[in-house]
């Protein structure tokens, strides 16, 4: 086991380092750089001022030169000041982190609450109207542009009926009521995608389970169809459920992209796009790492639960 | 007794799968409204581009079927054309991203050993990055840093190409992973043998033995896949950094519609059901002609 750790463990940080070159050199090709943004708010520099300026900043160095010095001042904990924020990178990060965390985590459990339930019926009950519901459902789920169904969702509840705010995020030290008022409807929107998948995945996994010879065998001794269905049967349809769930988290973090900068709520994929947007280099890059880091840090951890959940898997028999 | 050839039975079974054939009227029904777009614009003497105004967001008229948009524009025409883009865009890159990953899927198949090993951990790599946030930097880029002539990265078109491009550069992934496992059971086949040992070239034998039997595999993945290459375009373009005006795409059609809500809540519709129903059919098409196309497969 720890022999397997340590392999994925490294594997994960060599893509990370090679992909973190990769958004580096990608940054780099945004227009504009920092000088021409100092040129824009100041009349009065000229040509050799800036020309001086960028190799101050080392900004006429080769890519790789300027990579290595960004990794190395990084890997010091100096990741550079944000231009939107006028504030330490790190320092506008990790707020917005926590925004985005608790958006992620309010979807995940509302996804995990329907789409489980809802599975397992759906299967019990293989081919009834129920079971056929989910998998309109489901494609429905990836079918719909998720900003539309944001803008339709504000459209219903807060312009028409006015029940729930439009965006943003509730104010510090609001009561818990206020709070879920605001997270709402962003996170209802980014779980409407998964929902259906969710559950239909579920379904199959459950189906197969359902087919084991452990199965019969629980049902021969006596045990009751909800027991065998809830206890016997759904802890193994769940093994696989979990990779799948640690699996989407990129998926899950590109939703949350879209649904807080249509609901304004200020998290991580809000950041992102206002950073690329605004040419805020040094806030682009260190999100986007991060954001790279967490979906490979999911991938591993769905590797992980997967060995860990299931003995009968050998470890390290895959590269 | 009637005999039927592989493809009959699978176009039997395609038919008897309700939805697909539903998609299929919808998917032809659309072709042929968007492709008449200029006809129908025509008789109606509508230009989609024309700003008015004079007349903004104006209720349906016999004029304007659907109405007019914030700047007075024709919103059926914009639809149309619109339309026209978000489809082309689809299938082109889709298409695109398909032949890039079944080219890199059968050399990583065929070949093994090392480039394998190379090609299977870039694919990995390219699925760990956060897609919609690097596609979004992608969008961004400054095409003349990249040293393209400035009649061309500043030309009218180019946002169109720029998208095809991207998409296919980050989507290829599940084609070359679906391939390659393919490639690798096919490639143990005695047939295969045989051309190797009648002399036949490793690309000819890629390309004209295996490719041919993986054909099926790919169409399924070449439908699934242009309804999510329409979603992916159509949240580009409403964040603004997919199709640029003057041009027309649904998701285009969307940037401004969050401002615009209070005053013309259908603007806000009609683009987003258009989308919905489309990737849809693409999706429920998908779905019936891996029915019909693998039936061992059937869950």
């Amino acid at each position: 086991m720890i022999g397997y750790l340590v392999i994925r463990l490294s594997q994960s940080l060599l893509v990370l380092m090679i992909m973190s070159f990769v958004i580096y050199s990608l940054i780099g090709l945004m227009p504009g750089d920092p000088i021409d943004l100092m040129i824009s708010s100041d009349p009065y520099m000229t040509s050799e001022d800036a020309a001086h300026l960028r190799s101050l900043y080392g900004l006429d160095l080769p890519i790789y030169e300027r990579y290595w010095n960004w990794l190395m001042s990084a890997l010091g904990g100096d990741f550079g000041y944000s231009r939107l924020y006028n504030q330490p990178v790190a320092q506008v990060l990790v707020p917005a982190l926590m925004n985005s965390v608790q958006l992620l985590v309010v979807a995940l459990v509302l996804s995990i609450s329907v789409a489980v339930p809802a599975g397992v019926l759906a299967a019990y009950r293989q081919r009834s109207v129920f079971d056929y519901s989910v998998n309109l459902f489901a494609f429905a789920g990836i079918s719909i542009p998720q900003f539309w169904l944001g803008l339709m969702l504000i459209m219903l509840f807060a312009v028409l009926l006015g029940w729930l705010p439009a965006g943003g995020i509730a104010p510090e030290g609001a009561p818990l009521g206020e709070q879920l008022r605001y997270l709402l409807l962003p996170a209802i929107t980014l779980t409407m995608t998964s929902i259906g998948s969710h559950a239909r995945y579920i379904r199959s996994a459950m189906l197969e389970v359902l087919r084991q010879d452990y199965i019969r065998t629980a049902r021969a001794k006596g045990a009751g169809a909800s027991r065998v269905i809830w206890r016997h049967a759904l802890r193994n349809a769940l093994i696989p459920f979990v990779t799948v769930l640690a699996l989407d988290f990129g998926f899950l973090f590109s939703g949350a992209l879209i649904v807080e900068t249509i609901f304004a709520w200020p998290g991580m994929g809000k950041l992102i796009f206002d950073a690329i947007m605004g040419n805020d280099y040094n806030l682009a890059l260190l999100s986007l790492m991060l954001a790279t880091a967490l979906v490979l840090t999911g991938n591993l951890l769905a590797d992980l639960a997967y060995a860990w959940l299931d003995p009968r898997i050998k470890l390290g028999s895959r590269g | 007794m009637k005999h039927y050839s592989p493809t009959q039975l699978a176009l039997k079974r395609l038919r008897s799968h309700k939805l697909a054939m539903i998609s299929i009227g919808i998917l032809v029904s659309l072709a042929i409204l968007v492709i008449s777009a200029d006809l129908f614009t025509a008789l109606l003497g509508i230009d989609p581009n024309a700003v008015n105004l004079m007349n903004r967001t104006a209720p349906p008229s016999a004029e304007h079927w659907l109405g007019t948009d914030v700047l007075g524009r024709d919103v059926l025409a914009r639809l149309l054309y619109g339309g026209r883009v978000s489809l082309f865009v689809g299938l082109t890159a889709a298409l695109a991203a398909a032949s890039i990953g079944t080219f890199i899927g059968l050399c990583a198949g065929y070949f093994g050993g090392r480039l394998d090993a190379l090609l299977m951990r870039t694919t990995d790599s390219v699925l760990a990055l956060p897609a919609l946030p690097v596609l979004i930097v992608l969008a961004a880029l400054d095409l003349k840093k990249i040293g393209l002539p400035d009649e061309i990265a500043y030309s009218e078109n180019v946002s169109f190409f720029r998208i095809v491009f991207i998409v296919a550069l980050l989507g290829w992934t599940t084609v070359a992973r679906l391939v390659r496992g393919a490639t690798l059971t096919i490639k143990e086949r005695d047939f295969v043998f045989a051309a190797e040992g009648s002399g036949g070239s490793h690309f000819g034998i890629m390309f004209r033995h295996i490719l041919p039997n993986l054909v099926s595999s790919i169409i399924v993945a070449v439908t699934l896949s242009t309804g999510s290459v329409i979603l992916l375009e159509s949240t580009l373009s409403f964040l603004g950094l997919g199709i640029q005006p003057p041009m027309a795409s649904w998701g285009a059609m969307l940037t401004n519609a969050q401002e615009t809500i209070w005053e013309a809540p259908m603007l806000a519709v009609y683009p987003g059901l258009l989308i919905l129903i489309t990737v849809i059919s693409f999706n429920f098409l998908g779905d019936g002609l891996q029915d019909a196309l693998d039936p061992r497969a059937t869950s």
